[in-house]
């Protein structure tokens, strides 16, 4: 059985990771993906802290985390599809102006 | 052999998300994406959250990556991206400072939580290793509350299953959130559906030609 600190370790890279990601791209499709390994890392910390405390709160959160998650996707992808009709190519220094 | 199924989870989950933050072309993102997303399915697994496992393959692998790779593809954003200009100056290595100090900052959180956790079932924390399990072994329910789920067979050969814990988790205590992630994702929807669809006179680029439709037809 590997230990939970290890699972914690793990997801700690990869949110650093995403975090990286993030700040570093500018194309609003990578920063989504970005947003999306954050997102698993901290699910990671909630299923292996869940299995530790022996508590199924952290899997359920997790559930309502995914669901959340596909919500932001959705609506996020359907802004660029918008932003990026009016001007192709756009990075996210392009959208500066929150204005259609 | 957990040790070497973590190991290589592992790596293929580090080595994904290094692929989404240094892919230049976004399809090459987006697979990267899929092998981490995977790795941490497997990962899953290794937890006991089986039913976690699955519902990770099928909802981000299936659904949110398809999405990413579709809208890609409708876009054609596919080109690759410079990523030799900076617009803003310095922009880069503060956010690898920052990402030093996140990783750091969580590294030495994950230490201070899983302390001693990090060799295996013996842990030397203060509070007992493991809580005893509060679940009946049949139903997987709480003991305290066995009585609400007595419509359940056991006479089964299988012991309890992490899907219906979940599942008597998710439709008990936490259906009120169960019934607002489904207003949440109706409302995404309608959203979204609103937001991606050609609307025909303020498109900019065919606004000559189709007159203004009605302010009613707009939203």
């Amino acid at each position: 059985m590997v230990g939970t600190g290890w699972y914690l370790a793990l997801a700690a890279v990869v949110f650093a990771l995403g975090a990286v990601g993030l700040l570093v791209r500018r194309n609003p499709l990578i920063m989504f993906m970005c947003v999306e390994l954050m997102l698993n890392a901290v699910n990671l910390t909630f299923v292996a802290f869940g299995r530790d405390l022996t508590d199924l709160g952290g899997q359920v959160s997790v559930f309502f985390v995914l669901v959340v998650a596909a919500a932001e996707v959705v609506v996020g992808l359907a802004i660029v599809v918008a932003i990026m009709r009016r001007q192709s190519g756009a990075t996210a220094d392009d959208i500066s102006v929150l204005r259609g | 052999m957990e040790i070497a199924v973590f190991a290589v989870c592992a790596a293929i989950v580090i080595g994904g998300a290094l692929g989404v933050i240094v892919a230049r072309h976004p399809v090459h993102a987006a697979l990267s994406l899929v092998a981490t997303l995977f790795g941490i399915a497997v990962l899953f697994l290794t937890l006991d959250a089986q039913f976690l496992a699955a519902v990770q393959v099928i909802v981000y692998a299936g659904a949110i990556v398809v999405l990413f790779l579709f809208v890609i593809m409708l876009l054609g954003v596919d080109r690759v991206e410079n990523l030799r200009t900076e617009p803003l100056g310095g922009q880069r290595p503060l956010a690898a400072g920052l990402g030093v100090a996140v990783l750091v900052l969580a590294l030495l959180f994950a230490i201070a939580a899983g302390s001693g956790g990090f060799g295996g079932d013996e842990v030397a924390t203060g509070r007992p290793a493991a809580v005893a399990p509060e679940f009946d072994s049949c139903t997987g329910v709480p003991k305290a509350l066995e009585g609400s789920a007595a419509a359940i067979d056991c006479d089964g050969p299988e012991p309890i299953s992490n899907i219906r814990q979940v599942a008597w988790w998710v439709f008990t205590d936490y259906v009120w959130a169960f019934q607002l992630t489904g207003l949440l994702l109706t409302v995404a929807v309608v959203g979204a559906v609103i937001l991606a669809r050609q609307r025909g006179g303020d498109d900019g680029s065919d606004e000559e030609s189709v007159p203004d439709p009605a302010p009613e037809a707009v939203g």
